[in-house]
């Protein structure tokens, strides 16, 4: 009798020991999963959980624009232009819009671009204004909801404002006819006019192939501590400084510039993409919007992202828990950034980098062509399952109306 | 975001940049008030001072009227109408563009504690590195790459054992520290055994003592030849003594031969950890002078091509897919004529057909029990233990072919060999100590540079300097004394030395 509970208390012990060895052994895998404040949510299939019906509208709003500058397949907003194609040959795409859940308006409003490749916002909202003039006219969908089960995609600096400047985003506001809809955008930052409540937080456009081909082996011992590459000044629209970045960039010039851990200048090395896999923190601080392609890169090239950038809402900031991956840095506490980063034990820092190492998570930040399971066009569809099913109280009774027509500046109203 | 700044950069050559504005005028307020009209004209005399001047110095004026170092100062916004949290900064920070903020922030949302305007930039007080903190970063650096390599380098290292055929010669010591600092940096564990001809030195002891690896000392007690081919048949009979005693040791990992003048590169000491049995990997020759061409690699069974490469190669050949099916050896037809012969000769120095250094092998197979080996490695054993005349390495095997191609089958060259010795007549003094230290020194005949002073360290010139000094405001030819006229001979180096050295010999007699 006793032998039997010593038998069985020695089994306990060796169960209870070999879990522990499990456990341990899983801490020292290569990767962790990721699962953010929704769930482990990045390797969701959206195929079947939700239809989009894409309106067709005619060619002026999107493949003439293309056609007159197909420099808009390449730039850092490009992601409008992809996410329209994919939904056409999506599985989640249905012909009849009386099933559909969501409804995709195709309009290109930022391939206005200037001879450097900057689009340029000021008749983007005409031809917003336009198409949901068509949308509204030719279909009864937005009528019927006045667009809250419509989605855009906008993805210029701060989104749906519609301007490059900051003062003149936030005067304007988000544009009023699109007060309902769900938009999905780059720019992100907690209680600004320019994000509206719901809005989807996308990453912007990096080229995925341009970056695969950049690949360094993993076995390259990273030797960087800190790696940036970029402006501090903007000498030609703020010479002063303290306008751009909020001097955030300049902080950290003046604190850093002759510290040998950090690998900082603005020159534009051809081995930008390699030095960034050798590196261990990747300064991503905001510029002129809080957004960067900088987080992308980072986050492809396993290199622990520095977000000095009050307030910003990352991408997927629901699915992705950013806390955990990155490390964020308040603006007033730039000029003590190497004590920051100094203080991290290296045990965080290791975690870091197995979540950055993470497929799904380098996955979610691409927009791959062809699209890929898990890439960042699923995540944007698995963001609008995860708002359905829709309230009922967005389908307006007949006869009632909530947007005003004629709101905004009169410039706005100007057909195009 | 960068490009918004050239945006704005191109908005600005079209229509009135945001800077046009002043600070005060908001767009809101188009009326031409007093004070709108008292800012455009200060703006315009800014400007104009700012051109004589040739740089703007708004900066250096806010930074003299406004900032006081060494005081707390607020980040806070210049605005009364949003009830924005004082932003206190607890450190004393200096800031240059002091809270000139000048934005609209109707942010209608919640309050927003982020401020659009001009911020003042935050420098620290001591912008430098702080050597604890560059400490605890290369802490993290290493501890990070500890991660690296046990993630993605070798599982389960192996122990290298090193074996080193050396002697006591002028360059013993240049060759034997490159080895052993290449042997320290190796991140695996390291038995070195050194055996030397002409019996243990204290020479070798002592630089081995400096290593820090653990080491085998052994003498062999024969005299190293000093023809150049005769050096080669004594190393290889010293590398099968190395053999004999791991055997005797029955130590335990990956035995590879390492000349102490080859060069190693550190992917070669991890390449070598994949080997099973026996592996080979390329080693380059570098026995070139430096004005021959490119030579050609003679390989021993015809494979239809030749490759032609300025630096010959000995190593394994393999076929597509990746089989061993050859040897490339040395082909020294071209160099015969300029060899060295003899160790310390003018010319270079040729390598045998396939030289020690580029095979590896496990040490198991050199004690393992004859029970359960295959044939090829009894053949092995009873070549190390007889101590034949084995001069190749491929004779110690039956078969070559159970040699594993290492460095994606010898494309890859990891190691170098070369053999460079002094002149034959050369001495050195022991252990490269000079003991008791030197006394006189005796200047040299002429210097490189003729107007600087001698570099005198011995007291007898201190008195020259003086009358070197007096012999330039007067610039006579008097002969003086011996020591002056050696030293005049020294620095007036430029034109007519003939003569005046004739003058100076005609006084040293």
């Amino acid at each position: 009798m006793r032998n039997w509970r010593w038998g069985l208390a020695a089994l306990l012990f060796s169960a209870i020991f070999l879990r522990i060895h499990a456990v341990e052994h899983h801490r020292t895998q290569h990767t962790e999963r990721i699962s953010g404040s929704a769930g482990d949510v990045l390797d969701d299939d959206p195929v079947g959980r939700l239809k989009v019906f894409v309106y067709e509208l005619p060619s002026k709003y999107n493949k003439k624009i293309l056609q007159k500058d197909p420099r808009c397949l390449s730039h850092m907003f490009a992601a409008e232009i992809y996410m329209h194609r994919f939904l056409l040959s999506s599985p989640v795409r249905t012909l009849n819009p009386e099933e559909a859940d969501w409804f995709y308006t195709p309009v290109y409003t930022t391939c206005d671009l200037t001879p450097n490749g900057l689009p340029l916002p000021f008749k983007s909202p005409r031809m917003m204004r336009s198409a949901i003039q068509l949308i509204s006219s030719n279909w009864p969908y937005w009528n019927r909801t006045e667009g809250a089960d419509h989605f855009f995609i906008t993805p210029h600096d701060f989104g749906a404002c519609f301007h490059y400047q900051e003062e003149k985003a936030i005067e304007r506001g988000i544009l009023t006819l699109l007060q309902r809809a769900t938009l999905v955008q780059t720019f992100g930052q907690k209680n600004h006019v320019c994000l509206k409540e719901g809005s989807i937080t996308v990453p912007p456009y990096a080229p995925p192939q341009k970056m695969q081909s950049h690949l360094i082996p993993p076995k390259t011992p990273r030797s960087i501590f800190v790696y940036f590459r970029g402006l501090f000044y903007d000498v030609g629209n703020d010479p002063e400084g303290g306008y751009y970045a909020r001097g955030a960039r300049a902080a950290v010039w003046e604190n850093f510039k002759d510290n040998p851990l950090f690998d900082i200048s603005t020159e534009h090395p051809t081995t930008y993409y390699e030095d960034m896999q050798r590196a261990i923190f990747c300064l991503c601080p905001l510029g002129w919007a809080p957004w960067s392609p900088r987080l992308v890169e980072a986050v492809i090239f396993g290199c622990i992202p520095v977000i000095i950038a009050d307030d910003i809402v990352l991408p997927f900031a629901d699915a992705i828990p950013w806390e955990e991956i990155g490390v964020y840095v308040p603006e007033k506490d730039v000029p003590n950034l190497d004590t920051l980063l100094t203080s991290i034990p290296s045990e965080v820092i290791l975690k870091k980098q197995r979540l950055l190492a993470n497929p799904s998570m380098k996955q979610a930040m691409l927009f791959p062509q062809p699209a890929q399971p898990g890439d960042a066009f699923h995540q944007i569809l698995n963001g609008l399952a995860r708002k359905l099913p829709h309230d009922r109280s967005i389908f307006l009774k007949p006869g009632e109306k909530i947007l005003n027509w004629t709101a905004g500046p009169v410039g706005d109203l100007k057909p195009w | 975001m960068k490009l918004s700044a050239l945006q704005q950069s191109y908005l600005g050559r079209r229509s009135s940049s945001f800077r046009g504005s002043s600070p005060l005028d908001s767009s809101e307020n188009p009326i031409k008030s007093p004070a709108t009209i008292f800012w455009l004209v200060f703006h315009c005399l800014c400007c104009l001072v700012s051109l004589v001047l040739g740089f703007r110095f708004s900066r250096l004026v806010f930074f003299l009227l406004f900032s006081t170092s060494n005081t707390i100062y607020t980040a806070t916004p210049f605005r009364p109408d949003t009830n924005v949290v004082a932003d206190k900064t607890t450190l004393p920070v200096l800031n240059l563009n002091p809270g000139f903020e000048t934005s609209v922030n109707r942010t209608g949302l919640g309050t927003s504690s982020v401020v659009v305007g001009r911020h003042g930039i935050l420098i620290r007080p001591w912008p430098h590195p702080n050597p604890d903190e560059v400490m605890k970063a290369h802490q993290i650096i290493e501890r990070v790459q500890r991660e690296q390599k046990f993630q993605y380098g070798i599982k389960n290292p192996r122990t290298l054992i090193a074996i080193t055929p050396t002697y006591v010669r002028t360059f013993q010591t240049l060759h034997f520290i490159g080895l052993m600092h290449s042997l320290m940096n190796v991140p695996y564990e390291v038995i070195w055994i050194v055996v030397e001809a002409g019996g243990t030195t204290n020479e070798t002891s002592s630089l081995l003592a400096k290593s820090g690896l653990s080491n085998m000392h052994i003498g062999f007690n024969e005299k190293m030849p000093t023809l150049w081919e005769d050096r080669h048949k004594m190393e290889a009979k010293m590398r099968i003594h190395g053999l004999r005693v791991v055997k005797e040791n029955k130590l335990d990992g990956i035995v590879m031969f390492v000349d102490d003048s080859n060069v190693h590169s550190m992917e070669f000491f991890d390449e070598i950890q994949k080997v099973k049995e026996i592996g080979v990997v390329s080693v380059g020759i570098l026995s070139h002078s430096g004005n021959s061409d490119g030579e050609q690699v003679s390989v021993v069974q015809n494979r239809g091509e030749e490759s032609k490469s300025s630096l010959p190669i000995q190593g394994p050949a393999c076929n597509s897919s990746d089989q061993l099916v050859g040897w490339h050896t040395f082909d020294s037809l071209p160099y015969v004529v300029n060899s060295a012969r003899y160790i310390g000769d003018k010319g270079i120095v040729l390598p045998m057909k396939m030289e020690w250094a580029g095979f590896v092998l496990t040490s198991r197979l050199l004690w393992e029990e004859p029970e359960n080996i295959t044939d090829w490695v009894k053949h092995l054993q009873k070549a190390v233990d007889n101590g034949q005349e084995t001069f190749s390495p491929l004779s110690l095997l039956k078969d070559p072919a159970v040699v594993e191609p290492l460095g994606s089958c010898g494309r890859k060259v990891m190691l170098w060999w070369l053999r460079v010795e002094a002149r034959a007549d050369s001495r050195f003094p022991a252990r490269w100590i000079i003991d008791p230290p030197l006394e006189v020194t005796v200047p040299a005949k002429r210097t490189p540079w003729p107007d600087a002073l001698p570099e005198l360290h011995s007291p007898e010139k201190v008195a020259t300097i003086q009358e070197n000094t007096e012999k330039r405001a007067t610039k006579t030819r008097t002969p003086r004394s011996k020591r002056s006229s050696r030293s005049k001979r020294k620095r007036e180096a430029r034109g007519n030395v003939d003569a005046r050295n004739s003058a100076s010999r005609v006084t040293e007699k």
